[in-house]
């Protein structure tokens, strides 16, 4: 029989977390569930489901959204709506509205797909994550969260307690966007998102993360590098090129290696198009 | 596990493994079959019921987890012997035809006309907002037509 543990606070969860690290950690179930009769039947729950330490959005001078927080949550939120632009939109576009009613942030970043929508996001906004656990709590750059397929920083007595996103200055625009074979509910094909800074309209520095290409969610720092200094247009040309020979995409059930190269030329060479 | 949850207005107590779906504690243990199961990986909504106010797929949710919850499901729509405006609209516009993915359907869309998403859209927008919010209950037979006239009727007739 199953054991199921529903903790009152972060105490109590960090506790069973460290006392049963063979225990399955589950809030919305959206990646989890999938197909439960099928799964083996875990030793135990630790539910995370609306624990309230974990279910909150500050705004400071970063915005810190905790990882129990739902994509509907993120996608009404209005700070992360004006602020943190391609977190809102990809929010608005992993799964459909049940999906977005239970699936939360720590859970696409603790199940770490490749094809998470909000994970190029994360980095892109260069995001920092905070876990925790009985040793204390520690923070770490979400570009380095990451470490292969579906693997990450997280220690086995670790829980994710939230995102810290820094707001983007004036002179910088956001942006995001997923291909897949419909809008709703279809696993993306690519996505892509960006943090561009400009000076008038020409790059002075970039962030671009694409999912669906690598194993994981990655940087495009060949792409990032060859548009410094390139006014936009010249810099779609540039972006497109760089990402041509940087990213090594696969055929599977969802596409082809071929059409997700092309589409995400398509992708980063629009981030750097005048608007 | 005892798990002890408020569905459709009365209290029910189950006897369960925490890690058994919600859906099939509906299904099998309450007889409630009205919940459907389609794809069994929260990509159709044929599943589809409210708790704690919020529409989710009952094929991902642990049982364990709904102890202290509220839930609803489609037989939890009408008042008495009174369908909800949706289940009447759905009837009235022929917004079924297999039957799977409509009790999915009605649950999602009286969700969204009670939360007042479609309040003060003109036609065209309701039609839209619609078919966004409705992405996740997929319909194989109808090409959803009549499913969103029936909505938009029903959601023009609960805010009249």
């Amino acid at each position: 029989m199953t054991e199921y543990l529903r903790p009152r606070d972060l105490d109590e969860a960090v506790t069973a977390r460290a006392a049963h690290p063979d225990w399955m950690v589950l809030a919305g179930g959206t990646d989890l569930m999938v197909n439960a009769n099928h799964r083996v039947v875990p030793a135990g729950i630790v539910d995370l489901w609306r624990l309230a330490e974990l279910c909150f959005v500050h705004v400071g001078d970063a915005i810190t959204i905790g990882a129990g927080t739902t994509w509907s949550e993120v996608e009404h939120h209005p700070a992360i709506r004006e602020r943190l632009a391609p977190l809102a939109l990809s929010a608005r576009e992993i799964g459909a509205l049940q999906i977005q009613a239970r699936g939360t942030l720590g859970g696409n970043v603790g199940t770490s797909s490749p094809v998470g929508d909000s994970l190029p996001a994360l980095l892109a906004l260069d995001a920092e994550l905070e876990v925790a656990s009985v040793r204390g709590r520690r923070r770490v750059p979400y570009r380095e969260w990451c470490t292969g397929y579906r693997t990450t920083k997280l220690a086995p007595d670790e829980l994710i307690v939230a995102a810290h996103v820094p707001i983007p200055d004036a002179a910088t625009r956001t942006t995001w966007r997923k291909v897949g074979t419909r809008r709703a509910q279809s696993i993306s094909k690519v996505m892509g998102a960006a943090a561009i800074t400009l000076d008038g309209d020409t790059v002075v520095s970039a962030r671009v993360a694409l999912g669906a290409v690598a194993n994981r969610p990655i940087r495009i720092a060949a792409v990032e590098d060859a548009v410094k200094g390139q006014r936009l247009g010249q810099a779609a040309d540039a972006a497109r090129a760089a990402l041509r020979t940087a990213i090594q995409p696969i055929d599977d059930v969802r596409s082809t290696a071929t059409y997700r190269r092309e589409v995400a030329e398509n992708l980063v060479a629009r981030f750097f198009s005048p608007s | 596990m005892n798990i002890t949850f408020e569905l459709n207005g009365q209290m029910h107590s189950v006897e369960a493994s925490p890690w058994k779906r919600l859906l099939d504690v509906l299904r099998e243990d309450l007889r409630l079959t009205g919940t459907k199961e389609g794809c069994g990986e929260g990509e159709c909504g044929a599943c589809t019921v409210i708790m704690d106010g919020e529409a989710v797929n009952s094929c991902l949710v642990a049982i364990g987890q709904c102890h202290g919850r509220t839930l609803t499901t489609v037989e939890g729509l009408a008042t008495g012997d009174v369908l909800h405006a949706v289940q009447r609209a759905l009837v009235a516009c022929g917004g079924a035809q297999c039957g799977i993915c409509t009790p999915g359907i009605a649950v999602c869309a009286a969700h969204v006309i009670d939360r007042g998403l479609l309040e003060g859209a003109d036609e065209a927008t309701a039609r839209t907002k619609v078919r966004e919010l409705l992405a996740g209950n997929i319909c194989r037979c109808t090409g959803y037509q009549l499913i969103v006239d029936a909505i938009v009727v029903a959601a023009r007739e609960v805010t009249r």
